[in-house]
C-alpha cells in the first residue's frame, strides 16, 4: 500500500477554541474609577473629583456631607455637562478631615439605603397581606 | 447645653412648601447643622429610623405606587434617576442581518429590535456579566460573545402565499402565512451555562409576544442573528427596566377662614373630584363668636377630604371669593412614587433593585477612597 504524503506526525487533532476568561468580579457599575483629589487642597479643605459620576451620587451624597455637623461647606458641580466628572468641595471644621467627612457620608448614605430597604420591604409585606388578591400572572 | 428643639407648629410649618398663583416659597430644605441656631439637626441613624415612613397605596405586578415619607429630596432624586438609568437589564444590542428583502432597511429594524423589552430570569441576568466594547483609541480589546455575556436570539420568517385561504379574502394576514412579524417570532437559542439559567419560565423571551415588528409579503424573508447584552438606562434609554418612574409632593390644601353655601361649592369645583368636601355648619360652630360661622348653621362648609388626589391646579386662587381663606402648599418630605416597569422585573422589585444600586455606588467609592488614605 502506498503511503500517503501526507504524514500521520504532521496532522493535528482540532482543539476547542480557547476559553474565554469569565470575569471575577460582577459589579453592577462598570469598572473601578478612582477619586483625585484637586489642587490646592490642605487637611480640611479639598475637592475631590469622581468620575463618572452624575447628579445622582452628587447631590445625595452632597446632603449626607451636609448633615455632619462637623463640616462648614459642602458643594457638589459638575463642570461641564459633555465631561462626565463630578467636583465635591468639602471644607471643614479642626475636629475632623475633609477626607474623613467624605468617608462618613458615604458610610450614613449607606446606613440611610439599610433603613430605606428595611422599612419598604416591611410595608410592601404588610401591604399585600391586607389586600391579599395580589394580581398574579 | 443641649440644643433647642422646636416647637411641633415650627416643625410643622416648615415642612410646607407655600404654593401662591404665581410663586412659590419657603423651597430649600433647612434641616441641616448650623442654620437654625441651637438646633442640631445633625445625622442621626435612630431619629430617621423613627421619623421615616413608607406607606403602599397599589402594588401590581408591573406598577405600584408608594410614599416615601421622612427623605430628603436629594436622596428620593437619587433612586429616581438609578430606576431610570442604573438599573441594569437585556436588550438586543447587535443584530447580523444575514438576509432582510422587507420593506423595512437593515438599520430601522435594527433599531425597532433593540427597544422590544425582554424578560428572563432575573437570578440569570444577574449572573450575567458586561459585555466589555473594544475602546476607542484601541488600547482594550473586545470580549468575545459568550454564554456569560451574550444572549443569541433568532429571528427567520418568510411570507408565503396561503394556498387554503379563500379567493375573495382581503385580510393579508389570512391571504398569506407570516405577513405580520410579531414579537413572539424571536426564538431563543440557549448556549452553555444559559439552560441552566434561562429554563422554563425564565427562559428568555419578549414581554408583549404582540408588538409588530415588521410586515412581509410573498417571497419576502427576514434571516437575522440577534445578540442581547447586559446594559444600563444611561447608555440607552431601551435598557432602561421602567416606563415611568416618578414622584411628586404631596399637596397640602389650608382653608383658613370659612368658605360658606354657593362659595362652597364653587369652592369644590376648582378640585380634582373628592378632595373637598361639603358639610352642614354644627350649630356649636354657629355659636362661638368670632369663627365666620356665626349665623350659618346649617349651611354647607367645604372641608379638606382628600389631598392626596389634588393636581395642585392653583383655580382656587384665582378667584375673587377666595383670596386669603385659602393656602395651597406641599409636603416637603412626602414623595409619592409611581413606578411602571417594562416587564423585566416587578416593580417593587425593582425599587429595592435601586436602593442596592445606590448602595453599591457608595461602597466602590468608598473603596477607592483607601487608596487616598494610604
Amino acid at each position: 500500500m502506498p503511503e500517503s504524503v501526507h504524514s500521520q506526525d504532521m496532522d493535528q487533532s482540532m482543539v476547542d477554541a480557547e476559553q474565554a476568561v469569565e470575569p471575577q468580579s460582577n459589579d453592577p457599575i462598570l469598572e473601578e474609577r478612582q477619586i483625585v483629589v484637586l489642587p490646592g487642597a490642605t487637611e480640611t479643605a479639598a475637592s475631590f473629583q469622581f468620575e463618572g459620576e452624575g447628579h445622582t451620587m452628587g447631590n445625595a451624597l452632597r446632603y449626607a456631607i451636609m448633615k455632619n455637623p462637623a463640616v462648614e461647606f459642602c458643594g457638589y458641580t459638575i463642570p461641564h455637562p459633555s465631561d462626565p466628572k463630578m467636583n465635591v468641595r468639602i471644607q471643614t471644621n479642626d475636629t475632623t478631615t475633609a477626607l474623613e467627612a467624605l468617608e462618613k457620608g458615604f458610610d450614613d448614605l449607606m446606613d440611610l439605603c439599610d433603613v430605606v430597604t428595611e422599612k419598604f420591604t416591611a410595608a410592601r409585606d404588610q401591604f399585600n397581606a391586607e389586600s391579599g388578591n395580589r394580581m398574579e400572572a | 447645653m443641649a440644643p433647642l428643639v422646636p416647637s411641633q407648629e415650627e416643625l410643622q410649618r416648615r415642612r410646607i412648601i407655600g404654593i401662591n398663583a404665581e410663586t412659590v416659597t419657603n423651597i430649600p430644605s433647612t434641616d441641616f447643622p448650623g442654620h437654625w441656631p441651637g438646633e442640631s439637626h445633625g445625622w442621626a441613624l435612630d431619629e430617621f429610623k423613627n421619623k421615616f415612613q413608607v406607606e403602599f397605596h397599589r402594588n401590581e405586578r408591573f406598577e405600584a405606587s408608594f410614599s416615601l415619607i421622612g427623605l430628603d429630596a436629594a436622596v428620593a432624586n437619587a433612586f429616581r434617576r438609578i430606576l431610570m438609568a442604573e438599573i441594569p437589564t437585556i436588550a438586543i444590542e447587535d443584530c447580523f442581518i444575514h438576509n432582510n428583502t422587507s420593506v423595512i432597511q437593515d438599520e430601522v429594524l435594527a433599531s425597532r429590535l433593540g427597544l422590544i423589552p425582554l424578560k428572563g430570569s432575573i437570578e440569570g441576568i444577574n449572573w450575567m456579566h458586561w459585555f466589555k466594547k473594544a475602546s476607542e483609541d484601541g488600547s482594550e480589546e473586545e470580549d468575545g460573545p459568550c454564554d456569560f455575556n451574550t444572549i443569541v436570539l433568532h429571528l427567520d420568517v418568510e411570507c408565503y402565499k396561503n394556498e387554503y385561504a379563500d379567493k375573495d379574502e382581503q385580510d393579508p394576514r389570512k391571504l398569506y402565512t407570516n405577513a405580520h412579524v410579531y414579537a413572539k417570532d424571536l426564538m431563543y437559542m440557549p448556549v452553555g451555562r444559559q439552560e441552566q439559567y434561562f429554563v422554563g419560565d425564565g427562559a428568555i423571551a419578549p414581554v408583549n409576544p404582540d408588538i409588530l415588528i415588521a410586515k412581509l409579503r410573498p417571497g419576502q424573508k427576514i434571516e437575522m442573528e440577534l445578540h442581547c447584552q447586559k446594559g444600563i438606562g444611561a447608555d440607552h434609554a431601551k435598557f432602561s427596566p421602567v416606563a415611568t418612574a416618578s414622584y411628586r409632593l404631596l399637596p397640602d390644601i389650608k382653608i383658613e377662614r370659612p368658605i360658606i353655601g354657593d362659595d362652597a361649592k364653587k369652592f369644590a369645583k376648582c378640585f380634582p373630584k373628592g378632595v373637598i368636601g361639603l358639610e352642614p355648619v354644627t350649630s356649636e360652630e354657629a355659636a362661638q363668636p368670632g369663627s365666620g360661622y356665626e349665623g350659618h348653621a346649617g349651611e354647607q362648609k367645604a372641608v379638606v377630604k382628600d389631598a392626596f388626589n389634588d393636581t395642585v391646579s392653583r383655580e382656587c386662587l384665582r378667584h375673587e371669593e377666595f383670596q386669603g381663606k385659602v393656602k395651597l402648599g406641599r409636603v416637603r418630605d412626602h414623595f409619592i412614587f409611581n413606578v411602571e416597569s417594562t416587564g423585566q422585573f416587578e416593580s417593587d422589585m425593582l425599587f429595592l433593585e435601586a436602593i442596592k444600586v445606590m448602595k453599591l455606588k457608595c461602597n466602590r467609592w468608598k473603596r477607592g477612597l483607601t487608596d487616598l488614605m494610604g
